[in-house]
């Protein structure tokens, strides 16, 4: 965090701004059921992330990025899964020691792919592993090939399409609709009462900080350079002598990777993983969230996902009718009046006068940020 | 999967199947044709073009509502006029669509995709809320009923073959719109070159209205058809968005007959084997054909060769 190459003042400034409110004010203002919906918000800031750098930065709209999230979701929730449904929990069952599911569907064993998920180690290497090779597939098979742009867009779309029908027409061996509930123990240590939510939201505060780190690092290197340079003349940097499709690869896998690591934190915090949250609606909603927040900023993401987030929830608690036309409504004005979300609305109205108040008071802005951060946040109280 | 049947069995099989396929058939080549005007001619990402379809569906419904209280002496021929109505209300709302938002994101397709997402969440909460949730079904008029005995295994649905015809006089049409007319030139040479094609006098900005009000008004025909295989609900439209883009880009965007033999194939594949297994390993198989073919070749089934 010391290395300044990689953070300018004001980004530091906002990044601490953030850690203050994600680390000391959410928590200690929200009871834990509010405190635990923001944990559920969050995962899906770990997409936004994503999406900053391959959309934001790369010019790649990936369409699918639910299919990463199921993906490292479902990796996680399998291994939970294997867990609870140890053979003194299951003995109910006709075969006790697999999950229920399985039982209802009448599959009397384990399947082999379900197998390594017995272990931690594993588990853990294929949250990252396996959509970050999925990923590394679709984008070589693409990009490769110089498939890009809304054709991009389209195919990743088909992918989530693909994934969720299979997912819920296999419901001997993914849990189908229904997905995979119940989920109740992380190595012997029970992650439902609240207390144990509590350490999991610090946890994947966390975890958002590594990967923020991560995002802030490619930024600034010459790697993101060379993305912006792509998204804004792709054939000049093929030009000049780099290969365009391997640093469109890298991006896509980054994100996959950040979104897998969101669909785990998924199932761990919220204890369940259904196809709900694998297909197209759930992709695209994502994108919504890094849009509003801001496509460039990698901060603006994870403020949009919280906002908008918030927003849903209270709309849809008070006003069921209303949320769809409020959502459908916020993406036009977002394309249309504000193509670079909050950050840019941030950037070319707020900070010019905070900037303005400390050359003339050189009083500090922090008090601003904060305020206007959490009032944002209020409709859900 | 093919062990248990004879070869004559088979041959009825593919044939009904086949036949069975020819609703979905026309559907997917009514929406596609549709889009493969607004995507691959305009290059607008129309994500509500589901919605279009369902509109048509709903304006349908209501018009057989209105035969069946009103003049139930002509009811047998309401479907013809409902088409008429589907195409009317559908075009209405895309040249509105058109004018209201898309002409401002010409210039930046991949935002059209999001900006009509949301346009999208919002005509879905519209039907249901003008609709209600539930899903509601047309009546059909008797001569649609039933089916054509052919051989001793073969037996055709009359209704298949009804919306295979109109889909192919359609299609004709628009062919004929899009290559032979004025108007249709100057749609191509306003898409090749906007800029260039307003300097020799061309109205791009009606040009574009037309055409994608024309685009919008085949996906309201669609619906119509649609009615017949499926109940109509507010969220009907987007499950069948994401194949009739892949029909289009299977097809090879800019290219009429590309677009037709796509639907044709995808349509058929699907409804062949899901005699054999169960339907959304149809579908799973189907689309993983089409992904996996896309990989290999990008550019779709018929390309134009284009210089770029």
């Amino acid at each position: 965090m010391t290395d300044n190459r990689f953070f300018n003042r004001s980004e530091l400034i906002g990044i601490l701004m953030l850690a203050v409110l994600l680390v000391v004010v959410l928590p200690l203002t929200l009871d834990v059921f509010r405190l635990n919906l923001v944990a559920k918000y969050l995962t899906y800031a770990f997409v936004a992330l994503g999406l900053v750098i391959c959309w934001g930065y790369g010019g790649i709209l990936s369409l699918g990025q639910g299919v990463f999230f199921g993906l490292g979701g479902y990796c996680m929730a399998m291994f939970l899964k294997l867990e609870a449904s140890s053979v003194e929990n299951t003995k109910i069952q006709s075969t006790p020691g697999i999950p229920d599911f399985m039982d209802w569907n009448q599959i009397t064993a384990l399947p082999f792919f379900w197998k390594p998920f017995n272990s931690l180690t594993f588990t853990i290497a294929a949250i990252i592993l396996v959509p970050g090779i999925f990923a590394l597939i679709i984008g070589t098979a693409m990009f490769k090939r110089r498939v890009g742009g809304t054709y991009f867009a389209i195919i990743t779309q088909a992918v989530a399409a693909i994934l969720t029908i299979l997912i819920v027409g296999q419901q001997g061996y993914t849990g189908g609709i229904n997905g995979m509930t119940d989920l109740r123990t992380l190595k012997g240590w029970d992650i439902r009462p609240d207390h144990a939510k509590i350490v999991l939201y610090f946890f994947e505060v966390g975890c958002l900080f590594v990967c923020i780190m991560i995002a802030q690092f490619v930024r600034h290197s010459k790697l993101g350079r060379i993305l912006v340079a792509m998204r804004e003349k792709e054939d000049r940097v093929r030009f000049s002598g780099y290969s365009v499709a391997n640093f469109k690869i890298f991006a896509f896998c980054i994100a996959a990777v950040f979104a897998a690591i969101g669909g785990a934190m998924f199932a761990l915090n919220v204890g369940f993983m259904s196809p709900s949250f694998v297909g197209i609606v759930p992709s695209i909603e994502m994108v919504i969230y890094t849009a509003v927040g801001g496509r460039l900023s990698i901060l603006g993401a994870i403020y949009g996902t919280l906002l908008v987030n918030f927003a849903k929830t209270g709309l849809s608690e008070s006003f069921p009718e209303l949320w769809l036309f409020g959502l459908g409504g916020l993406f036009i004005a977002v394309v249309l009046a504000f193509p670079n979300g909050l950050a840019g609305i941030w950037g070319d109205y707020v900070q010019p006068r905070i900037d303005r108040l400390i050359s003339s008071r050189k009083s500090k802005p922090d008090g601003g940020w904060t305020d206007s951060s959490v009032a944002d946040g209020a409709p859900a109280e | 999967m093919f062990g248990d049947y004879s070869i004559g069995d088979l041959g009825s099989i593919f044939v009904m199947q086949g036949f069975a396929g020819l609703i979905l058939f026309s559907v997917y080549v009514l929406m596609a044709l549709g889009l493969a005007i607004i995507f691959g001619q305009m290059g607008v990402i129309n994500m509500a073009h589901g919605e279009f379809m369902i509109l048509g569906a709903y304006v349908t419904w209501m018009t057989s509502n209105l035969f069946q209280a009103y003049l139930p002496g002509l009811f047998a021929g309401y479907f013809f006029l409902a088409m008429i109505l589907a195409f009317v209300a559908s075009g209405a709302l895309g040249m509105l669509v058109e004018w209201v938002l898309i002409r401002h994101l010409y210039k930046r397709p991949l935002d059209t995709l999001l900006a009509t997402w949301g346009l999208s969440l919002m005509l879905q909460q519209a039907y249901r809320s003008v609709f209600g949730a539930r899903e509601v079904g047309v009546e059909l008029p008797q001569w649609m009923l039933g089916s054509l005995q052919v051989t001793s295994s073969i037996e055709v649905p009359i209704n298949g073959v009804f919306v295979m015809c109109l889909t192919v006089l359609i299609t004709i049409g628009v062919a004929y719109v899009m290559y032979k007319s004025r108007w249709g030139r100057q749609v191509r040479a306003v898409v090749q070159n906007r800029i260039m094609a307003g300097a020799v006098g061309i109205n791009t900005e009606k040009v574009d209205r037309y055409t994608f009000g024309l685009g919008c008004g085949i996906a309201g025909v669609a619906g119509s058809a649609f009615t017949m295989i499926g109940s109509t609900g507010p969220t009907s439209g987007q499950l069948y968005i994401v194949d009739t883009f892949l029909v289009v880009v299977f097809g090879g965007a800019a290219s009429l007959l590309g677009t037709i033999a796509s639907a044709f194939s995808i349509s058929q594949t699907q409804s062949t084997l899901e005699f054999f297994m169960s339907g959304s390993m149809a579908k799973v198989l189907t689309l993983l054909a089409v992904v996996g073919i896309l990989m290999l070749r990008p550019q779709g089934l018929f390309a134009l060769k284009v210089r770029k």
